[in-house]
């Protein structure tokens, strides 16, 4: 660590005497010259190598140490040339010449060598990489590079920062570089007004600066330290909270999403449906397929998929009821098993006819990363969207069964069968109907956990347990009762991870759930009336 | 010999319009050398082929990590057939699908020793289908190679370890954690079964030992399978917020990786903040995810499909020809078996028959060329030689080697960090011949059962 540091301080101090203009190009013997002593030289030595070709003040240079930090720089073994590595998948790869720029196309693999780095080299780089950016046009590449700064300032930019902050006109970045320098100051320097800036920071650099000022033996400092280490502790407490609160709905929401079509086909028509997570199965595979359909468009291939993994699972569900559900109406015992047997069989044929092997679902830009709410909380934005479509699924159905005709009949067959069918009700495609619907459903639950977990064969078998779960803590026959019961059994089992582990958490989870069935038998919600006795 | 055939088969037709006694003779002559020919022909037909068990699972969870080693064994018997087998002999694969359940592995390798008379078997993962395994290769003295790292206290007779012991994977990652990025604080999460907990147990011993206190380890055990990690990450990103370097140490197994990494991405924790070493993610695991947010973080094996050596580039190159899938990877436990089969081929054709005590006495030091430019030998305790690899992710899901030792590492059954097994070495030469002999009471068998305990 303090080696690297005082590598880093080095660096600094010796890359800020060029800072100001990348306007020359050395000559291509010399740029050669200064890439193979970094491709020759061992990782230890390689910093200085790093050194000199951020001091060459080469136009190029930045592009060369970024290829470098992310392993595309490399050297064609036979030749010599150094390359950029375009693409690197596969065995052949495309690349560009370092010095010129010019396009090489496919080379293989075994002819290129690559320059090597590892983290820590790739931290001095990141340093080096953000002060430069610290001057570029781009507000936002400003701004990441003032917030990498944290914690990594030495005495030559902290005295340019001043500088540089009366250039600045973003406020934003202004901020980030005024913490910067306070977290030096208080690291450093000892400086007692520097701590009322971090006071209330989240930064955890700031934080390990205050912890170490308040070890220090200055008494105004530690006085200074303590007081500002309290209003975070108390800041990040809430934060805390509000995390785990987060972290709870989330999870009720995939819950809720697995949960909700069972709550139509088991709650509402009765009906044991073991394949339900096979079901879901289709439905991210679905998915998959087309964004293998859709290649460079990922995110307008998931949109699809909502539709197409409603329809694929449907249908899907519609071939189970007629070939196997419907011969075995009122005998719970003999469904179980048979579907049972129907989602190993539908495994199986995903093994066979796909790959045993898990698939890769692409997350589009727009649902990868987080929205930081402050430095301390961060919501990752695949969940987000989760969220949002579990509700919006749940809204939808509780649409359909209070508003359409179908819901309406639905609710009539589950209540009194023989009467419904007196009064003219299809009983036959109300049963299909109903059965499409709670499979559609879980379809789109898959389309979602394409997103936050393994598209494979087993996907479904993970869930088919927290599914009925939840049904039957909710009360079955009852979607908000689903709705809630997911939420809560989501939140429980977050609150509970962090101190009782995971294994734990969903153990105790069980417990509670069996002790709160001995209590209410009907879940959260019982049915209520004569249809509930029938 | 041809020559010759043509010759008598001239000289007959010749002779035949001469004398009918003499082409009688000629021709019960001629059927007579037929008949020897086509005997001696039949007798190196006749010899049997040399059966190879493959008890991979084909279906089931561990369906995804196993098949491939079918293929990859598949692969390796068509090779050496084409190059004529050994011993004059074909090699015939027998394969079977032990379908993820464990008794059924048992169940399978019995079929493979009683009913299938297979010569030996290359099989099995996880580390509880192996000990399901290991009374059935025993009773019926079979030959087993597994070729998956696996948590140690283990040695038999019948049964050579080609994966990693953990002396050959997580101790030298840990050091190099240690004393090359100064990691301070540690974070021991794994799955909830044997190999996970066996290795933290020797990791938290080992960690002890070298002056790590005991509020600076955290211990973390996830259900397989487990795919919501918030809590967990969030409570890693609390946990190495504490000022001090601090690493994570993965024996998550299995699918749970991925979603465990995508969350470290979203939640952003950077290899260079935290890092995360893996000693079960390999190119395979790597295949299902988007790499970008990954770079950087480690992984500890003994072969990388990136490691730059012309035997690793022919070995991808043919396993793409037969894959027919210009994307598929190579991983760790694939050069397992390259390994194994290779020190079998040798062993059967030093001892010159495919006997299986032969073979397990011939085995013993046979060397053989590894994929990472080095030779593996068979050490007396059924452990090989390897090299250790640390690589870090790239973004293309192959991994960049960092380090690696600066020669290879021998297998230790039994480790030195457990009580209990400290003691204890296995060498299975005579006179010694003994997988738990006890160098304190210089007793055999003394601590058997040290594993379950």
């Amino acid at each position: 660590m303090s080696t690297s540091k005082l590598l880093g301080r080095a660096l600094f101090a010796c890359f800020l005497l060029w800072a100001g203009d990348l306007l020359a190009q050395t000559e291509d013997a010399e740029a050669h010259q200064l890439l193979t002593v970094l491709a020759e030289s061992s990782s230890t030595q390689k910093k200085a190598a790093v050194l000199q070709i951020a001091g060459s003040g080469d136009v190029r240079s930045r592009g060369w140490l970024e290829s470098f930090a992310n392993n595309k720089l490399g050297r064609i073994e036979s030749s010599g040339q150094f390359i950029i590595v375009l693409e690197n998948r596969g065995r052949n790869w495309t690349v560009e010449s370092a010095l010129t720029g010019e396009n090489l196309g496919e080379i293989s693999r075994r002819d290129i060598d690559t320059v090597r780095v590892n983290n820590a080299l790739r931290n001095e780089l990141e340093g080096i990489l953000s002060v430069i950016d610290l001057k570029s046009p781009e507000e936002h590449s400003r701004l990441t590079a003032a917030r990498a700064l944290k914690g990594s300032v030495d005495g030559t930019l902290a005295e340019r920062l001043p500088e540089l902050m009366n250039d600045e006109k973003s406020d934003a970045v202004r901020a980030a570089l005024t913490e910067a320098l306070a977290i030096y100051k208080v690291e450093e320097q000892g400086d007692v007004a520097a701590v009322a800036t971090l006071s209330g920071s989240l930064n955890s650099e700031a934080r390990a600066a205050l912890q170490q000022a308040m070890r220090s033996d200055d008494a105004a400092l530690v006085a200074a330290a303590t007081e500002a280490m309290a209003s975070i502790e108390q800041k990040l407490t809430l934060n805390r909270a509000a995390e785990t609160l987060y972290f709870g709905l989330s999870l009720g929401s995939v819950l809720v999403l697995a949960a909700i079509g069972l709550a139509i086909t088991f709650g509402v028509m009765g009906v044991i449906n073991m394949a339900h997570g096979e079901l879901m199965m289709l439905g991210a595979y679905t998915t998959w397929g087309m964004q293998q359909l859709m290649p460079g468009q990922p995110g307008l291939a998931l949109i699809l998929s909502i539709p197409a993994g409603f329809l694929v699972a449907a249908l899907a569900g519609v071939a189970i009821e007629r070939t196997v559900i419907q011969h075995l109406k009122g005998r719970p015992l003999e469904t179980l098993l048979a579907t049972f047997g129907v989602s190993l069989i539908l495994q199986q044929l995903v093994r066979t006819v796909i790959s045993p092997l898990n698939r890769t679902v692409i997350t589009p830009d727009w649902m990868s990363g987080s929205v930081m709410i402050n430095e301390a909380l961060s919501l990752t934005l695949n969940r987000l969207y989760v969220i949002g479509f579990a509700l919006v699924v749940f809204a939808g159905l509780m649409l359909i069964m209070r508003k359409t005709r179908l819901g309406l009949e639905v609710r009539a067959v589950t209540q009194n069968r023989a009467m419904a069918r007196s009064m003219g009700i299809k009983a036959t495609k109300v049963d299909i109907l109903t059965f499409a619907l709670g499979s559609g459903v879980a379809g789109l639950a898959g389309v979602a956990l394409s997103q936050i977990t393994n598209v494979g064969p087993n996907l479904g078998q993970a869930y088919i347990i927290d599914s009925f779960m939840v049904v039957v803590f909710g009360g079955v026959g009852n979607l908000w009762g689903t709705l809630l019961a997911g939420m809560a059994l989501g939140t429980i089992n977050q609150l509970l991870e962090p101190w009782a582990g995971a294994v734990l958490a969903k153990i105790l989870v069980l417990v509670f759930i069996i002790l709160f069935i001995q209590k209410r038998p009907r879940g959260l919600f019982p049915q209520k009336g004569r249809a509930a006795e029938g | 010999m041809q020559k010759r055939v043509a010759l008598l088969t001239n000289g007959a037709t010749h002779s035949n319009a001469k004398d009918d006694e003499m082409s009688i003779k000629k021709h019960v002559k001629l059927g007579l050398s037929a008949l020897a020919l086509s005997i001696s022909f039949n007798s190196v037909a006749a010899e049997d082929p040399i059966r190879v068990g493959i008890l991979h699972s084909l279906s089931g969870t561990m369906a995804i990590s196993e098949s491939t080693l079918k293929d990859t064994m598949l692969m390796l018997i068509e090779k050496q057939n084409e190059a004529g087998g050994v011993l004059g002999r074909q090699l015939e694969p027998v394969v079977v699908d032990p379908a993820s359940n464990w008794p059924l592995f048992a169940e399978k390798a019995r079929e493979l020793l009683a009913k299938e008379k297979v010569d030996v078997i290359f099989g099995n993962w996880t580390s509880v289908s192996r000990k399901s395994v290991l009374p059935v290769i025993e009773e019926l003295n079979g030959l087993l190679f597994y070729p998956v790292q696996y948590e140690g206290e283990e040695s038999s007779q019948n049964v050579f370890y080609t994966g990693a012991a953990p002396n050959q994977q997580a101790i030298p990652a840990v050091d190099y954690l240690m004393n090359d990025i100064g990691v301070e604080r540690w974070v021991l999460a794994g799955t909830d079964y044997v190999y996970p907990r066996t290795t933290n147990k020797i990791l938290e011993t080992y960690l002890k030992d070298k002056g790590v206190a005991a509020e600076d380890i955290m211990v973390n055990y996830t259900p397989f399978g487990h795919s919501n990690w918030q809590a967990i990450v969030s409570d890693i990103k609390a946990f190495g917020g504490a000022g001090k370097k601090t690493a994570v140490v993965s024996t998550i197994n299995g699918d749970a990786n991925v979603p465990f990494y995508r969350e470290l991405g979203n939640q952003g924790i950077d290899a260079a903040d935290i890092p995360v070493v893996a000693f079960s993610v390999g190119e395979q695991e790597l295949s299902g995810i988007d790499t970008g947010p990954l770079v950087g973080h480690l992984a500890a094996w003994n072969y990388f499909m990136s490691v730059e050596s012309d035997a690793n580039y022919d070995f991808i190159d043919a396993w793409v020809a037969h894959t027919g899938n210009e994307e598929a990877v190579t991983n760790d436990p694939m050069e397992a078996h390259y390994i194994g089969f290779n020190m079998y081929i040798e062993a059967v054709k030093k001892a010159g028959t495919a006997d299986v005590d032969a073979v397990k006495d011939a085995i013993i030091g046979v060397s053989v060329p590894n994929l990472t430019g080095g030779f593996a030998t068979m050490m007396p305790n059924h452990h090989i030689t390897k090299p250790v690899l640390i690589g870090e992710i790239q973004d293309n899901g192959q991994f960049s080697v960092v380090w690696e030792t600066p020669s290879t590492v021998a297998g230790d059954a039994w480790s030195d960090f457990l009580p209990g097994s400290k003691d204890l070495i296995s060498d299975w030469r005579k006179p010694l011949f003994c997988g738990n002999f006890n160098v304190v009471s210089g007793t055999c068998g003394a601590q058997a059962n040290v594993a379950n305990k």
